[in-house]
C-alpha cells in the first residue's frame, strides 16, 4: 500500500466514525427532546385517568354551588367564578399600574432615574411568594381590617397581593414592546408637529399594542395558577360561596386542592374531585398560553414589535 | 430674500464629546432647492435636523443661531411644536404608520384638531400634490404598507404637506429606492419647490446636480464651500469641493 493510499483509508475510517458519533448523539438529543414530551403526556393522562370519576358528575360538578366534601358535595362553580374576580381584579391593578409605568420608563424617565426604577421592578420578581403572603397576612390582611372592618383576609387582599405578583411582567414585557416599534413612527409623528403625548398615544402605543396585551394575558394565567401567596391572604371558608363584596373571605382553585390534599381519603371521590381541579386550572392556565400565541402573531403591520418581545422572553 | 439663515451654527453630541458641525454660516433662498452633499459623517443630516430641532431628541448640544423668517428658532418663545408644523420633514426610509393611506395623511391635521368635513379636501390636495392621487385614489382604506417604497415615500411627501408646511427637509428620501421611483420623486421635488422652500440631503451628487439650486459642500462638520449649483459643480472655489465632486474621495 502506498502512502497516499493509507492516508486515504484512514481519512475514510476517521470520517465513517465521525459519522456514526454524529448519529449517535442525534439520537441522544432526539431521546432528550422527547422525555419532555413524554413527561407532559404522562402528566396530562394521570391527572385525566384520576378526575374521570369527578368530571363525569359533569353538571354538578362544573356548575354545582355546594363544594361540601364531607357531605359528597363537589360543585366547584362558585371557586371557579372566585378565581377569575380574583385573577382580573389583580390584572387591573397591575395593568393600572404597570402600563403607564412601562411609558414612562420607555418614553420620558431619564437615564438615571431608569436604572433606579428598573433593578426595583426586577426585585419584585424575586421575592418568594411566600415572604410576599406572609406580609399580606401581616401588613395588608391587618390594615383591611382595621380600616374597612370584616375579616380582613378577602379578595380585595388577593387583588392586591396577586397584583404586585404580577406587575413586574407587566412593565417590563409592556416597556419592551413600547421600546420595539420602530423608531420612524416617532420621528415622522413629531416632525409633523405632534406632542411626545399625541406620539405615544396616536403612534407608539397603537403598535405596541399587542405586546401590551400578551403580557396582560400571560399576567392572568399567572394570577389564576398563583398558590402560596394567594392562598395566605384570601380567607379560604370551610364552605365557599359566590362573594357580594370585596371584603368577604373566598377561596380559589389552587388553594382548594393545596388545604384538602392532605387529608383526602385515597380513592374517594373528593381525591377525584382534587384532581379535576387541577385539570380545570391546567386547562384555564393553557388557553391563556394560548391565546397569548394568537394574539401576539395574528397582528399586521406591527412584527418588529412582536419580535421584540418574543426576543426578550 | 432667505427662507432660513445659520450664524455660527455648532452642534455637539455624546455629551460635547463630538463636535458635529464647526460654526456653520448659510442662507438658504425662499423656494429654491438647496441640496447638502459630503461624505458619511460629514455633518449634513446632523445639519437638516438642526433646522427642525429633531436633534433634540438625541440630547445634542446646539449652540447659535437658526434664523427662519428673522427669527432664532431657538429662542425660548419659540414654540416647537409650531415650528415643526412649519417645516415638513421625509426620512430616508419610508416610513408610513401601518394604518389606511387616508389614515396617514390625515395623521397631521387631525393631531392639530381638524374633523372630517375640511379633512377629506386636504387629503386629497396633499395626495395630488404628492403626485400620488391617481395611484390611491380608489383605495386610500387600504393599509399603507400595501404600496410599494416608491409610492410610500410619496405618501410620506403628501403627510408632511397636509400639515400646510413651508419649509420641506429632505434626508436621502432616495436612497431606498429604485432609479424610476427615483425619478418621480425628483420631479417632484421640482414642482413642490414653487409653493415650498426645499432642503435635501442626498449621498448622489448627480442628484444634487439634476434637482437642486444651491449646493452645500459639507466636510468633518464644517461647510466648505456653498454656492449655485452650476458653479459648485463646475467651477469648484474651494480644492476640497473639486475632490469630492470629481470622485477623488467619499
Amino acid at each position: 500500500m502506498s502512502d497516499s493510499e493509507c492516508i486515504r483509508t484512514f481519512k475514510f475510517k476517521f470520517r465513517r466514525m465521525e459519522l456514526r458519533k454524529e448519529k449517535i448523539i442525534e439520537k441522544l438529543l432526539f431521546v432528550s427532546a422527547l422525555s419532555s414530551i413524554l413527561i407532559v403526556f404522562f402528566i396530562i393522562a394521570f391527572m385525566l385517568k384520576e378526575s374521570i370519576p369527578a368530571l363525569a358528575l359533569g353538571w354538578d360538578f362544573f356548575f354545582g354551588m355546594t363544594w361540601h366534601p364531607s357531605h359528597e358535595q363537589f360543585g366547584i362553580f362558585p371557586i371557579v367564578v372566585t378565581t377569575f374576580v380574583v385573577g382580573i381584579g389583580a390584572l387591573a391593578i397591575a395593568a393600572a399600574i404597570g402600563i403607564p409605568t412601562a411609558i414612562f420608563l420607555a418614553e420620558f424617565s431619564p437615564r438615571w432615574l431608569r436604572n433606579i426604577i428598573k433593578p426595583c421592578v426586577e426585585m419584585l420578581v424575586g421575592i418568594p411568594s411566600i415572604v410576599l403572603g406572609f406580609f399580606g397576612l401581616m401588613v395588608l390582611v391587618v390594615f383591611i381590617r382595621d380600616s374597612f372592618g370584616g375579616y380582613g383576609e378577602c379578595i380585595l387582599a388577593g387583588w392586591i397581593i396577586l397584583a404586585i405578583m404580577t406587575l413586574p411582567h407587566v412593565i417590563s414585557i409592556s416597556e419592551d414592546s413600547i421600546r420595539a416599534v420602530p423608531k420612524g413612527y416617532k420621528e415622522a409623528s413629531l416632525a409633523l408637529g405632534a406632542t411626545q403625548l399625541q406620539t405615544i398615544r396616536r403612534a407608539i402605543l397603537p403598535n405596541a399594542r399587542s405586546g401590551i396585551l400578551a403580557s396582560l394575558i400571560l399576567g392572568m394565567g399567572n394570577a389564576v395558577g398563583e398558590t402560596m401567596a394567594v392562598l395566605m391572604v384570601i380567607g379560604n371558608p370551610e364552605i365557599p360561596w359566590i362573594p357580594s363584596s370585596i371584603l368577604e373571605p373566598v377561596r380559589v382553585l389552587t388553594s382548594t386542592i393545596v388545604l384538602e390534599y392532605s387529608y383526602v381519603v385515597w380513592g374517594s371521590m373528593h381525591q377525584h374531585a382534587l384532581f379535576a381541579i387541577g385539570v380545570v386550572l391546567f386547562v384555564i392556565v393553557a388557553i391563556f398560553n394560548l391565546v397569548t400565541t394568537v394574539a401576539v402573531k395574528g397582528r399586521f403591520g406591527a412584527t418588529t414589535a412582536i419580535k421584540g418581545v418574543i426576543g426578550s422572553r | 430674500m432667505s427662507k432660513i439663515e445659520t450664524r455660527s451654527l455648532n452642534v455637539y453630541y455624546d455629551g460635547g464629546t463630538v463636535h458635529a458641525l464647526k460654526g456653520v454660516n448659510i442662507k438658504i433662498e425662499a423656494n429654491k432647492i438647496t441640496a447638502l452633499i459630503g461624505p458619511s459623517g460629514c455633518g449634513k443630516t446632523t445639519f437638516l435636523r438642526a433646522l427642525n430641532r429633531m436633534n433634540e431628541l438625541n440630547g445634542v448640544k446646539t449652540r447659535g443661531k437658526v434664523l427662519m423668517d428673522g427669527v432664532d428658532i431657538y429662542s425660548r418663545k419659540v414654540d416647537v411644536i409650531q415650528l415643526r408644523k412649519r417645516i415638513g420633514m421625509v426620512f430616508q426610509q419610508p416610513n408610513p404608520f401601518p394604518m389606511s393611506i387616508f389614515d396617514n395623511v390625515a395623521y397631521g391635521p387631525r393631531i392639530h384638531g381638524l374633523r372630517n368635513r375640511k379633512l377629506e379636501r386636504i387629503i386629497e390636495e396633499s395626495l395630488k400634490k404628492a403626485a400620488l392621487w391617481e395611484e390611491v385614489k380608489d383605495r386610500l382604506e387600504e393599509s399603507a404598507l400595501k404600496l410599494s417604497g416608491g409610492q410610500q415615500q410619496r405618501l410620506c411627501i403628501a403627510r408632511a404637506l397636509a400639515v400646510n408646511p413651508e419649509v420641506l427637509l429632505f434626508d436621502e428620501p432616495c436612497s431606498a429606492l429604485d432609479p424610476v421611483s427615483t425619478a418621480r420623486i425628483e420631479a417632484l421635488l421640482r414642482e413642490l419647490k414653487n409653493d415650498y422652500t426645499i432642503v435635501i440631503v442626498t449621498h448622489n451628487m448627480q442628484q444634487a446636480a439634476r434637482v437642486s439650486d444651491f449646493t452645500a459642500f459639507f466636510l468633518m462638520g464644517e461647510l466648505i464651500e456653498f454656492g449655485e449649483t452650476m458653479q459648485i459643480f463646475e467651477k469648484p472655489r474651494d480644492k476640497r469641493t473639486e475632490d469630492y465632486i470629481t470622485g477623488r474621495f467619499g
